[in-house]
């Protein structure tokens, strides 16, 4: 191994040594550099909305408003919702990891327009201005979905910047979907068919196909917003015979199947890791495809289950209760495919592997509860509740939040070319799994119970509920926290990672860690499917052990 | 004829290479087209549910503008056709004749346009308190109206800046070896076209015996 390393500084530089200067990095099209300068930028807006919510979480300590006003409280949920939702959470794994890995997991030099890519993220800095010059004039009151009438007539906050933030980082989704269609219809190594396509490069396929097709309704829906706002264009206006509803619907088309852009990709990092840590072939390959296929396609249909109390006729509630009913199949059938991958497997407790084990457990949690919202009668009593809040905070925090640390450290050897302390890493991703429930679990309780999300003063028996959640928001806290400390000294004092740490079939280990510029040496032609880690006819325990020591 | 097209990172094939950018294309207008859905959708809304009153607020729309338009707008999409077919066919001079009458009836529909704006301003057609009809359905016309062309004339502006960038490449490099550029923006201008195809009946034709 420590030969390989002296050959390769002899041979040619890694990608990381490509050039050392800030000129180089913000100039760079290299897909992997590219990667490193998102996961800067969204790493800061994770931490600026985790703020945000420290705020409301430590106000909502006691029944009445003792830290901030009301109208500070809105602001802050709002601005915690805006930049969780589009400027973490929808770039967070396709933006970083996806850049990084796809074209790897291709076989592929860079994405098929570099320059778009570099684009792109220029485009998500720029958004990303607009929505801080909201915040530093003051703030946004809508929450993060601009409701008319309050955003187009009543709101006295800074709706227009928001909104217009929010429309520019839609663009730079888009440019990113189109991008990643391009790369994987046109530019997959020989021999490397659809079916043979790791799950990651599949998760950021359907993903990219959302992106495209669903953005731009939501960025259709904000302009108008800002049209009505900014010029008295009657558009939503009821006065005028406007419909606010239509608002809704046109929202609502995007923002659910924004719901599976931030799940898809979790989909993916935790297949890749579980089969890997497992030393396990996935349990029905073809049927983890076409679930995402099928996700992808009816995540179109079911806007409508956000809109049950919001006057729709009963009719339309049926059919899209129907449907929200419908999509759980494949979400159940991915998750009994990852439980079968497990069986008879070589299982690894590494941390990635908890983080993705964490996400199996916490997805099915949201999905299950998603069924509750679902059904009418049901949501009918839990709409605007906390219990929504659980609900989707266990899909998009405890799922695809949790994918993305796993990912982070799955990848983090080939990312950086370091090692990082296994054991600190473990206990980071267990402080996250409890971390998690502390906080979110009380939520699903007391809103059954009646809580009203976005309520700033609330009566007073729901106040033990409330502390235990700000506890454990500490707890989570703590858990997002850990992991800069021994990553960072990763970065600085990290053992050399091998090229194969983790002993994985897919095509990014098979070259060096850091890739070089080019990513391969030679282009790699492919001959069979993914995740060769043993015979087609045998389990792994027949098979010699394949793991190499686990390093404390 | 795939041997002499510039190649680049990260293509390894001619063939692929070339069908990128026009396969990237119809991806974004994929993007475009339920962009413009939404817009869409407030109209058939508003004209539902507006009945009548929506109608007489259409029938202000200066049809005879946008008639012009329209024919301007088409001999434009059909001068870029021949650029892009031009610039296939390596004849330079047609190309770039072509690519200025693009450009020049491009500019003309905005001027066209920006009268036709005047001439609405004028006569109190933008929604607000001195608007010249009754408040409600007409208004929405009206909304629908400011919103929509404000939109398509930036997309045709986007368009026509694609349009003058080949013109800046042909002066350096053979827009024959960059024909796929070539076709992306000319897809992108018929896509702003048909755009407006669909608009004319909208704003010009409704509410008219
Ligand atoms: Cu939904």
């Amino acid at each position: 191994m420590s030969e390989g390393i002296a050959a390769r500084d002899l041979t040619r530089p890694d990608y990381l040594q490509y050039g050392t200067t800030v000129r180089s990095w913000l100039t760079t099209t290299d897909h992997k550099r590219i990667g490193i300068l998102y996961a800067v930028a969204i790493t800061f807006f994770f931490f600026l909305g985790a703020a945000a919510m420290a705020l409301v979480r430590a106000d909502l300590v006691t029944p009445s408003a003792d830290l901030i006003t009301n109208d500070q409280y809105n602001r802050a949920f709002t601005l915690h919702g805006i930049i969780m939702v589009w400027f973490f959470l929808v770039p967070s794994i396709p933006t970083t990891l996806g850049n990084f890995l796809l074209p790897m997991m291709l076989g592929t030099k860079d994405l098929a327009f570099p320059r778009l890519n570099l684009l792109s993220w220029y485009l998500f800095i720029g958004g990303g201005l607009l929505t801080l010059f909201a915040l530093l004039a003051g703030g946004v009151d809508t929450g993060w979905t601009f409701y008319t009438p309050f955003s187009t007539l009543y709101s006295n906050s800074h709706v227009l910047l928001a909104a217009l933030g929010v429309f520019v980082v839609g663009f730079s989704s888009i440019a990113t979907g189109v991008n990643f269609i391009a790369s994987t219809h046109l530019l997959r190594a020989k021999g490397l068919t659809w079916m043979r396509l790791p799950l990651f490069v599949w998760a950021m396929y359907t993903t990219s196909l959302v992106m495209v097709l669903a953005t731009p309704v939501l960025s259709m829906s904000l302009l108008l917003v800002v049209a009505e706002r900014a010029f008295g264009l009657p558009i939503f206006d009821p006065r005028s015979g406007g419909d606010p509803l239509l608002f809704q619907h046109l929202f609502w088309f995007y923002s659910h199947p924004a719901v599976y852009i931030m799940v898809l990709p979790a989909f993916g990092v935790v297949s890749e890791i579980i089969t890997c840590e497992a030393r396990r072939r996935i349990f029905g390959y073809q049927f983890m495809v076409y679930a995402m296929v099928v996700i992808a396609v009816i995540g179109f249909m079911v806007w409508g289950h956000h809109m049950f109390v919001s006057g729709q006729s009963a009719f339309a509630s049926m059919v899209f209760s129907f449907l929200s009913f419908v999509i759980a199949v494949p979400s159940a059938i991915k998750v009994f495919n990852w439980t079968g991958t497990l069986y008879r497997g070589q299982v690894r407790f590494s941390a990635s592997m908890l983080y993705a084990l964490g996400f199996v457990g916490l997805f099915t949690l949201g999905g299950l509860t998603g069924l509750f919202l679902a059904s009418v009668p049901l949501d009918v009593h839990l709409t605007d509740t906390y219990f929504v809040v659980a609900h989707f905070h266990y899909i998009m925090v405890g799922g695809s939040v949790s994918a993305f640390f796993g990912g982070l450290h799955f990848w983090w050897p080939k990312i950086t070319g370091r090692m990082y302390s296994e054991r600190l890493a473990q206990f980071a991703a267990v402080s996250m799994f409890f971390g998690f429930n502390f906080t979110f679990f009380p939520q699903f309780v007391m809103g059954y119970m009646g809580m009203p999300r976005r309520y700033h003063v609330y009566p007073p028996e729901f106040q033990p509920w409330h502390v235990m959640s700000s506890v454990g928001a500490v707890v989570l806290g703590f858990a997002y926290l850990w992991p800069i400390f021994y990553l960072g000294w990763s970065l600085v004092k990290g053992e050399k990672a091998p090229d194969n740490p983790h002993g994985s079939t897919s095509l990014e280990w098979q070259t060096t860690s850091p890739p070089p510029r080019e990513n391969f040496d030679r282009l790699p032609v492919v001959d069979a499917g993914p995740y060769k880690y043993h015979p087609w006819h045998s389990t792994p325990d027949e098979v010699e052990q394949s793991h190499r020591p686990q390093l404390p | 004829m795939s041997s002499d097209i510039a190649l680049h990172d990260p293509f390894e094939e001619p063939a692929r290479q070339q069908v990128a950018v026009s396969f990237g294309m119809w991806s974004f207008l994929a993007t475009e087209c339920l962009f413009f859905a939404g817009i869409f959708l407030f109209y058939a809304n508003a004209r539902w549910h507006g009945g009548e009153a929506f109608l007489n607020g259409a029938g202000e729309s200066a049809f005879w503008f946008g008639t012009a338009n329209t024919a301007i707008l088409m001999t434009g999409s059909m001068a870029m056709a021949i650029a892009e077919r031009a610039a296939k066919a390596d004849i330079v001079r047609l190309t770039r004749w072509m690519l200025w009458a693009m450009l020049a009836l491009g500019l003309l529909f905005l001027a066209v346009k920006g009268v036709e704006y005047r001439k609405d301003l004028h006569e109190h057609l933008f929604p607000g308190p001195d608007f010249k009809l009754d408040s409600g359905p007409a208004e929405q016309f009206w909304a629908f109206y400011w919103a929509v062309t404000a939109v398509h004339a930036v997309h045709l502006t986007i368009g026509l800046a694609a349009t003058a960038r080949l013109l800046w490449m042909d002066r350096h490099v053979s827009l024959h070896r960059h024909h796929s550029t070539v076709m992306a923006s000319a897809l992108y201008l018929h896509f702003v076209d048909i755009v407006w195809i669909a608009l004319y009946p909208l704003l010009y034709l409704a509410g008219r015996q």
